[in-house]
């Protein structure tokens, strides 16, 4: 190695040198400890039996498989297993138990919302929001009103069947467009709008014909949102009285509603998620703060 | 390694025949009697005792928790500590543990030096305990030595194999009684004994088995000079008021042999008391000599007092040339000044005082512990919600840890907000309109806490104060948060 490199010894420690000198600090040629020059060879022996065993080197398309034959999808499925074994005996309970039953036990309620939690972030965040909290046009899940009713079993058959879905049995009906269809004159639909606003104490414009939206209300409008309008479950109606706008509370908003009709659409979830996950999800929903009890 | 100023490889002109690392040299120590020989017998006893026994020893804590005085309950998240347990989010007192733990350690070494090292730290007990197998089989020194040194014979074969044998066993009843912190002893060892014990016991039982092995068995001193961090820290927090193993030199020298000693005693010239016996460097087990001074090897175990004591006797010579002293006392001797004891010192008396404090503070912080815990978390999605009357609502996941051990109801309420109304979605209101909840004993109860404003009319920040009041003893928590408004 160091043959055409002359052989001198540091005076000092009687070492022979490796011939590098910088500044005149010379490097000594001393042996390496024994046991860290072990360890070297050892990782380096581990390295290629390492790249032998497992995946590791990438190819143009595709990667060394390694002789084992390990996946990272196989470990995770190892513990996907394991976990739902560990979930059994509950999940099992859940099966087994009615809605109220669940909500009367506490554990059984604890895991329940601990499930309905993860499974809500999965499957219904994208449009209720991560914590339930909605958007325009999405309901908000924490608040005290439910177009299509707030109970356990209410929401329970929601989230099953979906509203205007694929499902027969999932909740249909849904608010005509007045001004586009012609039901309605834009005079009209603005009398009614300020009406409307007025119901839930909003200020109207100055000089708003209210008596006018009252009859235009009630000829074209009671028989879903009620005389009063406070909404009927039935046919998912808003209840117009109260302080919660899906939409907006703003005039125009209320105008493009009325001209334009309203219908969100909620997904069936029945065969998607099975029949536990969604008792899961129900309690959960229930339990952010809405839930009415009958 | 201190008599090896420039070892055989660094003297090596080439790398090519070099060999790579200096080998470690073995050390006989030699079998001694005396009064730390006896000191380390009994303390080597007592500790290893507590540590193999007292996972046996039975606590009463009533039917909901383990009857065991020492138990690491990893599962249930609890720590039971004779009559005390801590809960996961206490584990500060741990911390505090090993403060004081350090500082004990200070003391000790401001005192008396590496003392823990000579008799109480595990590495030292544990290789005493393997040399005195070691020297129970194989005999003393010299017996060593010379087998080492001649071809094998099948009888010092049979005899090193029985010695290691014992040695694992040692090493493998040390990693059981490890275990059994974390589970019910009993019940433990009969799962172990009939293989029914959990993976993870086995792999922890081997794990300490080959580590005592090695290290007890093979590493020996060489943990202590090499790979043990304390020795070079001490060395930096000693001083010369310390009580070091010292050789007395101002006695000692000149030393040479006992006839040459006395004849120049007789001439009237002076002579040491040492008669260069080496039997104080034939003992330490760490193949010091300590006449050289104190070094980083030396584990103060006081070995070479006994031995040289005992050269003394027979030569009739006064005792301890070899002792617990100071630098400072054998320069007070050499320049003709009195001895004097210097335990009490600034450093001595700074060491103990905050080890009280700090012991002081964790007893005080124990006997206050409160026996209910509250947490309040708000919600971060949404902040707050619109209710359908106009007023504003923010959403609370309350946590409620009950450290008794019986069930117990609390009540909470709430200040900070005029009018705010409280719901509970997993606890219960009671008649009064009063949210409670019923925490089972020992455990923790976590519900959604739903706080409501009395109209819009709030500003977007209010600080809230939840109060949990245990029903039957009045004992209360509190826990502040905000209530959030648009
Ligand atoms: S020099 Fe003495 S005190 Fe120090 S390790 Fe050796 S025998 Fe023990
Ligand atoms: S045992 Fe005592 S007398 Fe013998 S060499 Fe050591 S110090 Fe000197």
């Amino acid at each position: 190695m160091a043959h055409d490199i002359q052989e001198k010894v540091d005076a000092v420690s009687g070492v022979t040198t490796t011939g590098h000198s910088w500044d005149n600090i010379e490097e000594l040629n001393n042996p390496l400890p024994r046991w860290w020059l072990w360890t070297f060879y050892f990782t380096i022996v581990w390295a290629i039996a390492y790249c032998i065993a497992y995946p590791a080197w990438p190819l143009v398309s595709s990667y060394t498989k390694g002789v084992l034959g390990w996946q990272s999808r196989d470990a995770v499925e190892v513990e996907l297993a394991a976990l739902k074994d560990l979930r059994s005996g509950m999940t099992a309970k859940l099966a087994a138990s009615s809605l109220d039953e669940i909500k009367q036990d506490p554990e059984m309620f604890a895991f329940a919302r601990a499930q309905g939690k993860a499974a809500f972030g999965d499957n219904c965040a994208p449009c209720h929001g991560a914590g339930g909290g909605g958007a325009k046009g999405y309901p908000n899940l924490n608040d005290d009103d439910w177009l299509w009713g707030g109970s356990l079993e209410q929401i329970q058959q929601t989230i099953r069947f979906g509203v205007r879905s694929t499902s027969d049995e999932g909740h249909s009906g849904s608010m005509p467009a007045f001004g586009r269809d012609g039901m309605l004159k834009r005079e009209e639909i603005s009398q009614v709008a300020d009406y409307v606003r007025s119901l839930s104490g909003l200020p109207t414009d100055k000089g708003a014909d209210l008596a006018a939206g009252e009859k235009i209300f009630a000829d074209n409008c009671a028989a879903c949102h009620g005389t009063t309008g406070q909404g009927m479950q039935e046919m998912g109606a808003p209840n117009l009285t109260d302080k919660i706008w899906l939409f907006g509370s703003d005039k125009a908003v209320i105008v493009e509603g009325i001209n334009n009709g309203r219908g969100g659409v909620m997904p069936t979830w029945q065969g998607r998620l099975d029949d536990t996950t969604i008792k899961a999800l129900t309690l959960y929903v229930h339990s952010l703060g809405g839930g009415q009890n009958p | 390694m201190a008599d090896a100023p420039v070892s055989p490889s660094l003297t090596n002109s080439g790398p090519e025949d070099a060999p790579l690392y200096a080998p470690r040299k073995q050390i006989y120590p030699q079998a001694v009697k005396g009064r730390f020989r006896t000191i380390k017998w009994v303390v080597l006893a007592v500790t290893l005792g507590i540590y193999y026994l007292l996972p046996f020893l039975r606590w009463d804590r009533g039917p909901h928790a383990p009857d065991q005085a020492i138990l690491v309950d990893l599962a249930q998240g609890r720590f039971y500590f004779f009559f005390i347990e801590i809960w996961p989010q206490e584990v500060y007192y741990f911390t505090g543990l090993l403060v004081l733990a350090a500082l004990v350690l200070f003391l000790m070494n401001a005192v008396a030096g590496r003392v823990w090292c000579g008799y109480l730290c595990p590495q030292t007990v544990w290789t005493d305990l393997f040399y005195a197998v070691e020297r129970w089989i194989e005999g003393d020194r010299r017996d060593r030595m010379r087998k080492d040194r001649e071809k094998l014979t099948l009888k010092t074969a049979a005899q090193k194999s029985l010695k290691h044998f014992i040695w694992l066993m040692i090493a493998w009843w040390t990693g059981g009684a490890w275990v059994l912190y974390f589970a019910d002893a009993p019940t433990l060892v009969r799962e172990l004994a009939t293989f029914q014990a959990p993976m993870i016991a086995y792999v922890w039982i081997g794990i300490l088995t080959f580590t005592t092995y090695t290290l007890a068995g093979f590493m020996r001193e060489q943990v202590c000079t090499y790979m043990c961090p304390w020795p070079r820290i001490q060395a930096a927090l000693t001083d010369e008021y310390a009580l070091n193993v010292t050789y007395r030199y101002d006695r000692g020298e000149p030393r040479g042999s006992m006839k040459k000693n006395e004849a120049m005693r007789l001439q009237g010239q002076p002579a040491g008391d040492c008669i260069d016996c080496y039997q104080c460097v034939n003992v330490c087990p760490t193949g010091v000599d300590i006449r050289k001074g104190l070094q980083l090897d030396c584990i103060q175990c006081g070995l070479c007092i006994d031995a040289c004591n005992t050269v003394m006797e027979k030569i009739n010579r006064p005792l301890n040339l070899i002792a617990y002293d100071t630098e400072m006392n054998v320069k007070a001797r050499i320049e003709g000044r009195s001895e004097t004891r210097h335990i009490v010192r600034p450093r001595t008396i700074f060491y103990a005082a905050i080890i009280a404090l700090v012991g002081a503070t964790m007893i005080g912080s124990l006997a206050m512990r409160r026996t209910v815990y509250l947490s309040v978390m708000h919600d971060r999605n949404p902040l707050y919600v619109h209710l359908s009357d106009g007023s504003i609502r923010n959403g609370f996941t309350v946590r409620v840890a009950n450290k008794n051990l019986d069930e117990r109801s609390y009540a909470l309420t709430v200040e900070g907000l005029s009018g705010a109304k409280l719901d509970i979605v997993g606890g219960e209101i009671d008649q009064q309109g009063q949210v409670v909840v019923k925490v089972g004993p020992d455990q923790t109860l976590e519900a959604r806490v739903l706080v409501s404003s009395q109209g819009s009319d709030v500003p977007p920040s209010t600080d809230i104060h939840f109060t949990l009041t245990d029903l039957a003893t009045g004992d209360t928590a509190r826990m502040s948060d905000y209530f959030k408004a648009p």
